[in-house]
């Protein structure tokens, strides 16, 4: 569809179309990030330093971002898909030139006001090249090998970077957030069984290729897989986060230990607590209840998504709402899975949680593109 | 794009199809993982609860007070002093060289000391404190703990260390404390001990004496402390604590001032001697000189300390009263002369001939007095000591009469009191003879042992033990404890040995006489003052042969004999000699002459034991006050302020 389809129904204009966002999903990110300031607070020992205050100015500017974007024209967004996957490609290759070693890894530029890590804008920029793909593609040719291989490459080429960096947790997001757009566009079932027996088969050589010059991931990925499928092996060394970790959420109980009062928290057990381990604190300290209550958020998050992404007739809008809305799901399934002891641990950040200005940033232009979606949907009378 | 009619319906209905199927799959996901959550959070929280306690609650020892000594009077004789040192923690220092370097400007560092604590350092948990100096100054400490913003992981700390109050005085009773030894725990007297107090480092435990053996009761139990730590073993608050339980209060039967005496009396020669209550048989004083300060093993005795120590032929270390052995000489003489009267062997009357020596299967045994003393009865040959009658009486008694006379009166025995390397001595006896030296006993050996030589051995406190008997007549045994915890020791009722008090009384006139009579060996060291006078017996056992040769050409006199060649000097007593209270025996390691080496201490004991203090002069014959007086001048006894303390009870 282009500019003049969405003529024939009619489209909010102007300043007041703000009205015309989706307030619930809005309410709903202000209370998951409220959360996340409380467990920062908390994990700071009950003080809004170091971390709790720069996390609200972030979201400040986060909710800024996201009315901007939202008022933005969906079509507009779809017409730059193309040129905003090109420069995360560009700050992909730049990372690996001049990016700062942090953790091990090279994830970020430093641009002086803020660490800007591209590989979290390459999630959002490659839903929507994608979603624009699928817009402007034949429905007929979705499946046909040549057009399934053309969105395979633009998924596999920002993944390759990132996993150069190494990065393992963004460039699994990749790969899955990707697929799942594919799967939504209707690529046919048959691609996603040769994928599963494919990323088998890669999975088997990685480990058949362990040790040898070719190893395809770096030792301190083995490692972690390994304490993952046997933590109690080594629980000083490479298992002691995954135990750490399990012992922190276990002993939250109902209602948990209290705010400030969990004491693998506190007492600093916990690895990362204040970024990918967070959620065990929350766990920890807020109990089964606070846990839960924050599935519920993400819960909620996602069917206002499904629905507003249902309610569309634009192809690109509801791929691109669906594939965000999967993006954000992958996030906090895979970070909630990996400190539950459910998968290995890869650094996946806990979204509006955990400390950290990318992917904040990233989340809330994300948002932004779904309120752009939901405002400029073509309605019957306004 | 041209727009197809239908297809955007179609396109719509895939996405829509494909976006609830997806949605589906991840809110089944999200139960799935609220599931496990649920199983974690639910069902295994009292496991991870404990889990989450056991990380965080670290459970530590509260060390106990050492329990107290106080001397029968309750003299305080130890105390628990405070002991300013500096700990590190290594989980708080950057530059541990530089720290190291700083501390060294405030305190004296030797470089084994900062070697030794860089070992420790090493060696254990980065965040468990780790003693760098100890025994600061008040002045250094407090400089260390003004100084603790630039000294970072450096903490002022204070810990309890013993402290000998009456050091030289009581180094063998007491013994002294010292870390807790490799060897303590495999091999040592600690091997059984499951205490974990144990496993602290360098926890003080008794090394020697009573320290060692009185171990449990001092120690006191550890207390707990349950203490909060972060995962790299900081601790951060307290939980709680049970108290630690002191060690028991240790009362002596050793009068400190007795005590003080007999030590500075001795301090000159290699020597020991042992006073005994009579009637309780309260050691009162054991003595053994020369003497050495146990502070310094409490704080890490130097090498050339120690060196001194172990290369002293006079083996201060040694604690002779109880683990020195001599022949006991002719302080044995009573033991044969009441074996041959229980045996009805002889009478009192009955007189052996001494000219000198006696011929037995070819060999001449030989008496000290080279002419003989002629004639001789029971009476005479105890106040002479005459060799010549015990070599008759002992060939007619036998060797196993004389040997159970011997163990009845308390050789060859063991006594239980609570000192290190406690002598058992030696009777010897024919089974002896032959499973130790695979010979047989033949009729010399019994006419040595008669005599106190031979293989007889006895430790100063055995004869003092056998002096105490020959008082009493009854099995009066030794006791070092008082009381423990302010409950008295009870005084067993000693058994009666069994032996005619006629013969018992003989033997005594025959004591009484060797002090009192003009011919007595020991008449020089009498009491004047009547209540006071002694009774006594002398000894000096020869611990080389003499040769023939040597007779014929005149004997070499001790004093011109090299030190460790000379005789032993012995002396055995009791006083007052008609209602006897106390028994000593001295010993001086080849001091030459019982009547002349050893006498004159035990004299100067005894009077010191019955008058409570410096006796007056005029207990002493007329002629010996000046060179007493001058003596009783120059001994440096301690301030009798210090002794007379007495502990405040709460």
């Amino acid at each position: 569809m282009s500019f003049p389809e969405f003529t024939g129904s009619k489209v909010p204009t102007g300043p007041g179309k703000i009205l015309y966002m989706n307030p619930a999903l809005a309410l709903l990110l202000v209370a998951a990030a409220g959360l996340g300031f409380l467990m920062l607070y908390s994990v700071a020992g009950g003080s809004v330093t170091p971390w709790a205050a720069p996390q609200m100015k972030r979201f400040a500017l986060g909710v800024a971002v996201m009315f901007a974007v939202a008022m933005v024209p969906i079509w507009f967004w779809r017409n730059v898909a193309g040129i905003a996957y090109a420069v995360s490609i560009l700050l992909l290759v730049l990372v690996e030139l001049v990016g700062t070693v942090g953790m091990g890894a090279q994830r970020w530029i430093d641009l002086g006001f803020m660490r800007l890590q591209p590989s979290e804008f390459t999630k959002l920029t490659m839903v929507m090249l994608l979603a624009a793909y699928y817009d402007r593609l034949d429905i007929q040719k979705t499946s046909r090998p040549l057009w399934v291989a053309v969105p395979a490459v633009l998924i596999l080429l920002p993944t390759f970077l990132v996993l150069r960096q190494p990065d393992l947790g963004t460039s699994i997001l990749l790969v899955l957030g990707g697929a799942m757009m594919m799967f939504l566009a209707g690529v046919h079932w048959g691609y996603f069984a040769a994928l599963g027996a494919g990323g088998g088969g890669l999975a088997a050589l990685a480990i058949f290729l362990r040790g040898t010059e070719w190893q395809l991931l770096k030792d301190y990925q083995y490692l972690r897989i390994d304490a993952y499928l046997n933590p109690e092996s080594d629980p000083h060394g490479s298992g002691y986060h995954i135990i750490q970790s399990k012992i922190a959420l276990g002993s939250g109980g109902w209602t948990g230990r209290g705010l400030m009062q969990g004491s693998q928290s506190r007492l600093n057990f916990l690895p990362e607590k204040h970024t990918d381990f967070i959620f065990t604190t929350l766990a920890e300290e807020l109990g089964f209840i606070g846990a839960s209550s924050l599935l519920a958020l993400y819960s909620l998050i996602i069917f206002y998504c499904i629905v507003s992404a249902l309610r569309t007739r634009d192809r690109f809008s509801s791929m691109l709402i669906l594939g965000f809305s999967a993006t954000f799901f992958l996030f906090f399934a895979v970070n909630i899975s990996m400190v539950t002891g459910l998968m290995p641990v890869v650094g996946v950040p806990l979204p509006f949680i955990s400390y950290g200005g990318s992917a904040m940033l990233m989340l809330m232009i994300g948002f932004g593109l779904v309120q752009s979606a939901h405002i400029h949907r073509p309605r019957n009378r306004i | 794009m041209t727009l197809i009619a239908g297809q955007a319906d179609d396109s719509s209905r895939t996405i829509t199809r494909r976006g609830l199927i997806l949605g589906a799959a991840q809110l089944g996901f999200v139960g799935l993982l609220g599931l496990r959550i649920r199983h974690m959070q639910i069902e295994q929280v009292e496991e991870f609860r404990l889990l989450a306690d056991e990380n965080r609650i670290d459970i530590r020892l509260v060390q106990p007070a050492r329990g107290l000594v106080f001397d029968r009077n309750g003299v305080p004789l130890v105390k628990n002093e405070q002991n300013y040192g500096i700990v590190l923690i290594r989980a708080d220092v950057d530059d541990l060289e530089s720290v190291l370097s700083r501390i060294a400007r405030i305190v004296d560092l030797t470089p084994e000391e900062t070697e030794r604590a860089l070992r420790e350092i090493s060696k254990s948990n980065p965040s468990i404190p780790v003693t760098v100096a100890d025994r600061l100054t008040w002045d250094e400490f407090a400089e260390v703990a003004a100084n603790s913003p630039a000294l970072p992981g450096v903490r002022p700390d204070v810990t309890l260390s013993r402290s000998y109050l009456l050091d030289l005085d009581f180094a063998h009773v007491l013994g002294y404390v010292g870390p807790v030894s490799d060897y303590d725990m495999t091999k040592g007297y600690l091997s059984n001990d499951s205490d974990p107090l144990l496993q602290i480092p360098r926890f003080q435990v008794g090394k020697t004496g009573v320290e060692a053996r009185m171990e449990r009761l001092l120690r006191g139990r550890a207390g707990l402390r349950r203490e909060e730590v972060n995962a790299t073993g900081r601790v951060m608050r307290q939980l709680g604590e049970q108290a630690s339980q002191p060690g028991a209060e240790v009362q002596l039967t050793v009068d400190s001032k007795l005590q003080n005496y007999v030590q500075v009396r001795l301090e000159e020669e290699s020597a020991s001697a042992v006073v005994m209550d009579i009637g309780s048989g309260d050691i009162l004083a054991l003595g053994s000189a020369p003497s050495f300060d146990p502070n310094k093993f409490v704080r890490g005795i130097s090498v050339a300390d120690w060196n001194a120590l172990t290369t002293n032929e006079f083996r201060p270390l040694a604690n002779k009263a109880v683990q020195g052995v001599y022949p006991p000489g002719s302080t044995f003489k009573m033991v044969t002369a009441l074996a041959a009267l229980h045996e009805g062997a002889i009478t009192p009357s009955q007189e052996v001939r001494c000219n000198g020596y006696t011929e037995v299967s070819g060999r001449r045994f030989h008496c000290w007095l080279g002419h003989g003393h002629g004639d001789t009865d029971l009476l005479s040959s105890l106040t002479e000591s005459c060799d010549v009658y015990y070599y008759d009486i002992s060939a007619r008694v036998g060797i196993e009469k004389i040997a159970s006379m011997a163990r009845r009166l308390g050789f060859g025995q063991r006594f239980d009191v609570p000192l290190s390397a406690v002598h058992q001595g030696l009777m010897p006896d024919r089974s002896w003879k032959l499973r130790n030296r695979r010979a047989d006993w033949v009729v010399g050996d019994t006419l040595n042992a008669g005599i106190g030589q031979g293989f007889v051995l006895s430790s100063p406190l055995q004869l003092a033990v056998m002096t105490a008997r020959l008082a009493s007549g009854k099995s009066v045994t030794p006791r070092l404890i008082k009381s423990i915890d302010g409950r008295e020791e009870p005084v067993p009722e000693w058994e009666d040995l069994g032996l005619d008090p006629a013969h018992l009384q003989l033997v005594r006139e025959g004591m009484i006489d060797v002090v009192n009579s003009r011919k007595g060996t020991a008449y020089g060291s009498r009491i004047l003052n009547e209540e006071m006078r002694m009774a006594g017996k002398t000894g000096t056992s020869q611990i080389r042969s003499i040769t023939e040769a040597e007779r014929k050409n005149g004997i070499i006199s001790n004093e011109d004999l090299p030190w460790d060649r000379r005789d032993h000097a012995l002396f055995v007593c009791y006083a007052p000699h008609d209602v006897p209270k106390i028994a000593c025996s001295v010993v001086v390691e080849h001091g030459g002459g019982g009547s002349l080496a050893a006498a004159p201490i035990a004299r100067d004991i005894v009077l010191q034991a019955l008058y409570g203090g410096t006796p007056p002069l005029s207990a002493y014959p007329e002629n010996q006050r000046g060179t007493i007086e001058t003596r009783q001048r120059e001994l440096k006894l301690r301030d009798p302020a210090i002794l007379t303390q007495r502990r405040s009870r709460a």
